[in-house]
């Protein structure tokens, strides 16, 4: 008999765990990932010529060791084959089961290498990007995501600016911030949008609530440590709401906010600044997911049981796509999903482990929304003239008045008039904002009731492919045409 | 209290319907069980094309429309302004269009396909190789065979679909979005209005206008409509410099227009759009409402658009979208009367070309709707053709229909 075939998606802690936990239940795992590196978002790492890592990541990363383990394991694994460079771009649902699309090379070069995968299960470990809210100016050089800040500070070694100030909400500012100091910024401050009272909600009425956290606490612990060392104001109930400069960034103004992020009039203050890094949350990755009929929440994760099986036959998801939970949680859900799409063992003692630790962070995604969550207010920050869609060019006005000319809350139609998320970054970006701001009903892709107005995620081509490329695709066998 | 007309889907027909009907002053009400211009018409292509109809009523309707769109758009610009915090624009493009066989097989049935258009008065211009370079130089020289055609234009569907029902509101009009018509109101024979998922809506008339749908809810109003779902899939390049300046299709674009296989047909149809964007259209296919991915389709496509442009070899396509084409076995829309149902009118069926027909159609419903003197003629669109009737016997009784034939595509695609 052959072996079940497993292939996971995606190489940060969720599915280098999903691989390895899938591997030793007995399948033939192939695991992709699109960077030239495993890691994900948690473990980039700058790449040493020659393929080794530098002396100082472990002090750039926490589990670092953890990190080594799994990356040793799923190299030299005899079941698994390790792909990276390995972009899917797209998955078609058969009558039974998925057939992934693969394009194999660096990201961008001229006849990369098809690759067509039909496994008996999938586990999709595809991790989010983060959410940031548009503000006056935030179109000018020198404004980044604090995602981009933490990747380029993490690979590269390199700052993206001197005098940085970071602001959005929630706890990840911290690690940003920190891996901001060890290249040699100075952080001007840390403006947390969530205020006093929301914080306390979220992670209880002490101030070190945040760090009583559960697992997160040491890692939390570490990066406040780090910021006060350097003297790094940390300061909640307060926002970046416009950037000025001229050809890039050279001030900031920082204003407080109400609990619903509403800028509260006469708290602005202007600082001067050659970087700015702000971060909102995370939206998941969730194409694939999308693609796969996968259900997805109201709060747009993929639904998953206590299993980490989605509504989706065949396929199962972990870590940033089913919640938010960190790095921890993804390794947890990334051992089950990988043990179960192997169909390992129930009784199996390290799934057992796995699901005690995933049950230890299960409330943290909960803590993190009622604390840091967006809230409303935040669009009186907004000017008419207040770009929208980077890509398109569009503004706060423009798509206001589209939506008000043609008296059309749907998503798709004002996308269409008005062009906003019709760029390059298909809505990645600015999709939600968009909703928000027309007012848009945004409901799960999954949940198909003939009423739903357009899906926001699904996006056929999870990523853009050359028609050269699309022009020469092999054939697949007739028999697994869909 | 009863409304004059219930308009039954806010696609770009029934958004015409709607406008042409109110402005004759009927008390009109627009119903879509989603947003406006979300179905069909938000994921085909805006082509207003001469060009790939053989001659015969569907061309001398779209002749019509050629004439007929640009005094619109004018109307409409006029009504709704179209400076920035006005209404967004059409992006009618009266750009014409140029068809090109690519195959030593296809260069003669296009020759003769546009001598039997010219002689329906259609201006299909013959023209050599270096002439059609010029208009598209960075087409593939390889050609066989080219012809000229001056009357195409585009237009952007959502934008046009979204003008009209804000003329219709501004004559008095009531859209209301997220209303899904369930069931009908009868008096005996008679329509008098429809069952909805907000309450009945009592009307003394009723304009079924529900595209590809139209044949699930002409069944839930207890009379059969043989209209189906045909399938077809667009690409999207990401913006480029303006490289491709008209409309260019390969020569089979028309042999598959005509044709009812089942099978997976493409032909090329490329464009740029207003945005700098390069459209590739596109498929047919015949698989109900199955809005999987096929990716064997978006291939065929490629290579056929490569064919014609091989600069585009490098282009990258960000997005691809698909939708249902509504088409009846003839091939011919429906406009008019029921005469099994007093009460009924319908508007639909205009596989790939209601975005062009629509706008006339829905004129011509109205003509016909106040006894006015029909543009056209209305009599190969009516209801009771023989090539209607017979296939509305095979029908599916209205309790056969499956809840998941009722579900429109759920996919974002757009059509620009
Ligand atoms: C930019 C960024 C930086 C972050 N830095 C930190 C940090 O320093 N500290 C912290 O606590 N948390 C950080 N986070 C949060 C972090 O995402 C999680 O803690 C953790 O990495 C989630 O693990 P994951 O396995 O779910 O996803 P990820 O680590 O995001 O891994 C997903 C992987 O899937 C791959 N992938 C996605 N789609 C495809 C596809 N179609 N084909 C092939 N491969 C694909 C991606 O290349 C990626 O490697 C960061 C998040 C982001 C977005
Ligand atoms: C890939 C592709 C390319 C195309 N290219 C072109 C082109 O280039 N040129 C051209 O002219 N045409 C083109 N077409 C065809 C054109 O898009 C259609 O003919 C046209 O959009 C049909 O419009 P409609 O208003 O009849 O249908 P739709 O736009 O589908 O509108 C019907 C509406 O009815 C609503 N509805 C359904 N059921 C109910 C119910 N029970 N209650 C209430 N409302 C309901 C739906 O939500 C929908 O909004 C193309 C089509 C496709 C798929």
């Amino acid at each position: 008999m052959s072996r079940r075939t497993v292939v996971v998606v995606g190489a940060g802690p969720a599915g280098l765990s999903a691989a390895r936990a899938a591997a030793r239940a007995g399948a033939d795992v192939t695991l992709l990932d699109a960077s030239d590196q495993v890691g994900g978002q948690f473990w980039r790492h700058r790449a040493l010529p020659g393929g080794g890592t530098a002396p100082d990541e472990p002090t750039f990363h926490h589990g670092w060791g953890t990190f080594t383990a799994l990356r040793d394991v799923v190299a030299t694994h005899p079941r698994v084959t390790l792909l990276t460079s390995a972009q899917v771009w797209a998955l078609e649902r058969l009558d039974a089961g998925v057939r992934l699309r693969v394009l194999v090379g660096p990201a961008d070069g001229a006849g990369r290498e098809h690759l067509t995968l039909t496994p008996d299960a999938l586990v999709l470990a595809t991790g989010a990007h983060d959410r940031t809210l548009p503000f006056p100016g935030w179109q000018l050089p020198g404004v980044t995501t604090a995602g981009a800040a933490q990747a380029l500070a993490k690979a590269e070694r390199v700052a993206v600016g001197d005098r940085v100030v970071v602001a959005g909400a929630g706890p990840f500012l911290l690690p940003v911030a920190s891996s901001l100091l060890r290249t040699g910024a100075r952080v001007l401050s840390v403006h947390e949008a969530a205020t006093p009272a929301s914080m306390a909600r979220g992670w209880g009425a002490r101030p070190a609530g945040l760090l009583g956290a559960a697992h997160k606490a040491g890692e939390l612990g570490g990066y406040v440590g780090t910021l006060a060392r350097h003297r790094v104001a940390y300061r909640l109930g307060e926002a970046v709401v416009a950037a000025r400069g001229d050809g890039r960034v050279e001030e900031v103004t920082v204003a407080r906010v109400d609990a619903r992020w509403s800028p509260v009039p006469g708290t602005e203050r202007t600082v001067a600044a050659d970087a700015v890094c702000v971060s909102h949350g995370f939206t998941p990755r969730l194409e694939l997911a999308v693609a796969a009929a996968c259900a997805i929440s109201p709060d747009r994760f993929v639904v998953v049981d206590d299993e980490q099986r989605t509504s989706a036959a065949g396929v199962w998801a972990a870590g940033e796509l089913t919640g938010i939970g960190g790095a921890e949680a993804a390794l947890a859900e990334g051992w089950v999903a990988g043990h179960h799409a192997a169909s390992g063992a129930p009784d199996d003692a390290g799934l057992a482990r796995a699901a005690r630790r995933r049950a230890r962070s299960a409330d943290f995604a909960r803590r993190l929304d009622a604390a840091h969550g967006i809230r409303g207010g935040w669009t009186s920050w907004l000017r008419d003239d207040t770009l929208v869609c980077r890509c398109e060019e569009v503004d706060a006005g423009t798509l206001r008045a589209a939506a008000c000319a043609t008296g059309s809350a749907d998503l798709r139609s004002v996308r269409l008039t008005s062009r906003a998320g019709l760029g390059p970054c298909q809505a990645r970006i600015c999709g939600r904002t968009v909703a928000e701001l027309v007012g848009a009903t945004e409901p799960a892709p999954g949940g198909d009731t003939g009423s739903a107005p357009a899906v926001p995620d699904r996006r056929p081509l999870v990523v853009p492919v050359r028609l050269g490329d699309l022009a020469t695709l092999p054939d697949v066998p007739a028999a697994d045409a869909p | 209290m009863t409304v004059d007309v219930v308009v039954v889907g806010a696609g770009i027909v029934g958004a015409a319907c709607a406008r042409a009907l109110a402005r004759r002053g009927l008390a009109v009400t627009v119903l879509d069980r989603r947003g406006a211009a979300s179905g069909t018409t938000a994921h085909g292509e805006g082509n207003l094309l001469v060009s790939d109809k053989e001659p015969g009523p569907e061309l001398v309707l779209a002749q019509h429309a050629a004439r007929r769109w640009p005094s619109l758009v004018a109307e409409l610009e006029d009504e709704l302004g179209s400076d920035r915090h006005g209404f967004p624009p059409l992006e009618y493009d009266p750009k014409g269009g140029l068809v090109a066989a690519t195959t030593a097989a296809g260069a003669q049935p296009l020759r003769d396909f546009a001598a039997r258009q010219r002689g329906a008065g259609v201006d299909a211009r013959e023209i050599d190789v270096a002439h059609a370079l010029e208009l598209e130089p960075a087409l593939n020289p390889a050609l066989t065979a080219a012809v000229w055609y001056p009357e195409d234009a585009q237009v952007q569907p959502v934008a046009a679909a979204e003008a009209l029902l804000a003329s219709a509101r501004r004559a008095g009009a009531t859209v209301r979005p997220g209303v899904e018509v369930v069931g009908a109101l009868r008096d005996g024979e008679r329509l008098v209005g429809v069952r909805t998922s907000d309450g009945d809506i009592p009307a003394a008339a009723v304009v079924l206008a529900a595209g590809p749908w139209s044949g699930v809810v002409a069944a839930r109003l207890g009379v059969g409509l043989p209209v189906r779902p045909r399938r077809g899939m667009v690409l999207v390049t990401t913006r480029m410099p303006h490289v491709v300046r008209h409309k260019v299709y390969d020569g089979d674009y028309v042999g598959a227009t005509q044709s009812g296989d089942a099978a997976l047909q493409t032909s090329s149809v490329v464009e740029s759009t207003a945005a700098g964007t390069v459209l590739i259209g596109s498929s047919r296919e015949q698989v109900g409402f199955d809005d999987r991915l096929r990716v064997a389709v978006l291939r065929e496509m490629a290579a056929r658009a490569v064919r014609l442009f091989p600069f585009l070899a490098d282009a990258s396509v960000m997005r691809t979208y698909l939708g249902f084409r509504p088409y009846v076995p003839d091939h011919l829309p429906i406009v008019g009367p029921d005469p099994r149902t007093p009460g009924l009118w319908v508007a639909t069926g205009h596989e790939g070309a209601g975005i062009g027909l629509g706008p006339v159609s829905g004129e011509l419903l109205a003509d016909l709707f106040t006894g006015a003197e029909p543009a056209t003629d209305p009599a190969p669109f009516r209801v009771d053709r023989p090539a209607v009737l017979d296939a509305a016997l095979d029908e599916p009784h209205p309790s056969e229909s499956t809840p998941s034939e009722n579900t429109p595509s759920e996919n974002t695609g757009e059509a620009s």
